[in-house]
């Protein structure tokens, strides 16, 4: 590879690695709570997707909307899906199987993953959906001699860091988040302290939920959602939760990074090693530190 | 035991020794049955069914239509869909399962030519003629003499062939191509016989860049960003579905269209979907000669009706595999009704049928098709560049040829891969490439 390159490859990893982190925070922060590894995670960004494409089709065909409007349009959708969906399977599933094996649980959430991508596609059927108009109202870039869309190159990178800055923020400085710390510490101390554990799991879960439908409806305005996007997702984001450690916020982000960056370089030199760079990673990193990269044994987990 | 008795058992061996004396009158389906299954396996799941629910809807109606008129010498066509997106052993059983039912029926199988691989020797097996509707691959037919399998379309080979003589006739000068197809049989498969075609035809070409990004790849930054690092003249994509829009969305969103020109010979079946996202002047071929602005045929009332009454139930225009379906069904039919011409007005055997097969030209609602020897059926391939005008939401085919499937097409018992590597380059001074202006 001509090291004129490296810049345009590191250039797509860190825009690539800016969706896959937003996935894999949910992901992490629901098992840093709650300690379910939540397959169903899919769900959330293949429906926040679809909700997204679906709300910003109905804003088009209603004549001129204003690109505000669409960006925001965006954020509404996975809100309001992460928020439903949440509480569904908060309420409905995983509060029944708490104190259950570990095994059941991720069972549980597997299931639902299934019923949930079959709903989907009850619901919005085989065609391919997409919202493109957003990314190509923000316009697009010049750099290092190639074109890029200033969406996927900055706005999806700058959300993701938002995303981590905020979720630090409400951790660390505010009264509820400073009760999730609490709850992931020992649930049963923070309930003896008069914390209501049963209401931390929920906001942690849909807080989470969000942040998947989040991915899935920013990923609408540059892909085709087709069926089966949910799984591919999920998969991948668990190899970015799982080089970092589970429940590792930060690591997840240096994860994503990593994982961005190394599967765009693939494409520029061994372009077959694509798809199995992100496990190889992963593989690599368990061998030698088998709960990832970051953490800490026995301490906080969040 | 009552006086009739002797009679009765009497009868019933003298039946026995009838029926078994001439074991050709059970078996050779004389009587007309009440009506005929079709047992049609389409993608109804998965990223596929972006051509498998198109072709459900065609088959329903041109069926409906089909019965409404008294079907195939009064037996009418009852159709039985298979999903496959079920895929393998799930999807092969539900196969055996129609195949195996008692009684006479046709296979109509399958989009893909993985489940046309697993079906064809099954089918032949059982005696039961099967129809390929819509798979590619050129191997089925050439490796192996079937008896009872055919395609009602063209294969793989008859269309990279004619998209690479459509792109030398439109842009003879270009010196570099990159492919970026699905990294599964059909994206390696097609890209093998296109670069074969191509180096034949036009040995100076340098080949930059062979990406193959895995399939249902919903991000293709990386390799547009390579692409333009490249700057290739040519790129060439066989994708479709998801992967296909996506690619060409993202392509031109970041002005890859601008620096190379896109060669999508799948992208007929993505046009209305991909709306403005397509700039004019991409290279876009249909897999045969279907279009629902075919330009010889569009004011046809056959055609026209069609397209009218699909929009009408599905809401969008015909794609390719709705005209692949409408000419498995109608060769189907013509097969039948050609075989009962032969048998004196008497109702057909399978076998005979199956022979009808193998030497029959029938018309979909485009150009006709005419059957080989071999099952392969010669269907003509039509090419174009997009254009966007007023009259339609999405760009349409400017500059359209038609390419004539016995030029681009290996001969009976001549083998793709060696075929191939002997294409000359007065190929490409056919005179009987036909050409169209849009509005023409």
């Amino acid at each position: 590879m001509n090291l004129d390159l490296l810049p345009l490859a590191l250039a797509d990893g860190f825009s690539y690695a800016g969706l896959l982190f937003l996935v894999a925070l949910g992901l992490t922060l629901i098992f840093g709570v709650m300690g379910i590894l939540n397959v169903a995670h899919g769900a959330m960004y293949a429906f926040g997707g679809y909700a997204a494409a679906s709300l910003i089709q109905l804003l088009m065909s209603r004549g001129e909307v204003p690109s505000v409007v669409l960006v925001l349009a965006l954020f509404a959708a996975a809100i309001v899906v992460g928020t439903l969906l949440g509480c569904l399977l908060e309420i409905g599933l995983l509060r029944r199987v708490q104190d259950k094996d570990p095994v059941l649980q991720l069972l549980v959430t597997f299931g639902a993953f299934l019923i949930l991508d079959d709903v989907q596609l009850l619901i919005w059927g085989g065609s391919p959906y997409t919202a493109s108009e957003v990314t190509g109202r923000l316009g697009t870039i010049e750099l290092f001699g190639a074109t890029f869309t200033a969406y996927q190159l900055i706005f999806i990178p700058v959300v993701a860091l938002c995303a981590y800055g905020l979720l630090q923020y409400f951790l660390r400085h505010t009264r509820v988040g400073r009760q999730v710390v609490a709850v992931t510490h020992n649930a049963e101390v923070a309930t003896a302290l008069g914390i209501h554990a049963k209401r931390i799991r929920l906001v942690t879960f849909i807080v989470g939920a969000i942040l998947g439908a989040l991915g899935g409806a920013l990923s609408v305005p540059s892909t085709s959602l087709v069926p089966g996007v949910g799984t591919d997702m999920i998969v991948l984001s668990f190899s970015v939760v799982a080089t970092a450690g589970l429940g590792q916020i930060t690591g997840a982000l240096i994860a994503a990074l990593m994982i961005g960056m190394a599967r765009s370089l693939a494409v520029y030199t061994f372009p077959e090693f694509e798809v199995v760079v992100p496990y190889l990673i992963m593989v690599l990193v368990l061998l030698i530190r088998p709960y990832g990269l970051f953490t800490v044994a026995q301490a906080r987990k969040i | 035991m009552s006086k009739k008795a002797p009679f009765k058992v009497l009868c019933s061996w003298a039946a026995v020794v009838v029926l078994s004396a001439c074991p050709s009158l059970v078996w050779a389906q004389t009587g007309k049955p009440a009506t005929l299954p079709l047992g049609i396996t389409t993608f109804l799941t998965g990223s596929a069914s972006v051509f498998g629910i198109p072709g459900k809807a065609a088959a329903e109606l041109w069926i409906e239509e089909f019965n409404a008129k008294g079907g195939i010498d009064g037996v009418k066509l009852s159709p039985r869909f298979i999903d496959e997106g079920l895929g393998g052993d799930k999807f092969l059983s539900e196969y055996r399962r129609v195949a195996q039912d008692a009684g006479e029926k046709v296979m109509v199988s399958a989009i893909s030519s993985g489940n046309c691989n697993t079906v064809a020797p099954v089918a032949e097996d059982l005696k039961v003629l099967n129809v390929m509707w819509d798979c590619g691959t050129e191997k089925i037919l050439e490796d192996r003499r079937y008896k009872y399998v055919v395609r009602t379309q063209a294969n793989a080979v008859t269309e990279m062939v004619s998209t690479v003589v459509y792109l030398l006739k439109t842009k003879p000068d270009f010196k570099t191509i990159a492919v970026i197809n699905q990294d599964y049989a059909w994206g390696r498969d097609s890209w093998e016989i296109f670069r074969n075609a191509l180096l034949s035809l036009k040995p100076d070409t340098k080949i930059v860049a062979e990406l193959f990004p895995k399939f249902g790849a919903v991000d293709f930054s990386t390799e547009i960003t390579r692409l333009q690092a490249l700057k290739p003249d040519v790129i060439l994509s066989t994708s479709w579905g998801g992967d296909l829009d996506t690619f060409a969305r993202q392509a031109s969103q970041r002005g890859l269209t601008k620096q190379s020109l896109l060669v999508l010979p799948l992208a007929e079946s993505s046009l209305e979907r991909l709306g403005t996202a397509l700039p004019d002047g991409v290279i876009v071929g249909a897999r045969g000669d279907h279009y629902f602005l075919h330009p010889e045929t569009k004011n046809d009332p056959k055609h026209k009706e069609f397209v009218e009454k699909f929009r009408a139930k599905t809401g969008a225009y015909p794609i390719y595999p709705v005209y692949h379906m409408v000419a498995a069904l109608e060769g189907i039919t013509a097969g039948y009704q050609s075989a009962i011409k032969k048998n004196n007005g008497q109702w057909p055997t399978t076998d005979q049928v199956a022979a009808e097969m193998h030497n029959l030209k029938f018309r979909g609602l485009t150009r006709p098709v005419q059957m080989r020897e071999d099952g392969q059926g010669l269907e003509d391939q039509l090419l174009g560049v997009t254009k966007k005008v007023s009259e339609y939401p999405f760009p349409v085919l400017d500059k359209i040829m038609i390419v004539p499937a016995s030029a681009v097409t290996p001969p009976i018992g001549e083998k793709s891969p060696e075929w191939v590597k002997k294409l000359k380059p007065d190929l490409l001074n056919n005179d009987q490439f036909k050409t169209f202006d849009y509005g023409g």
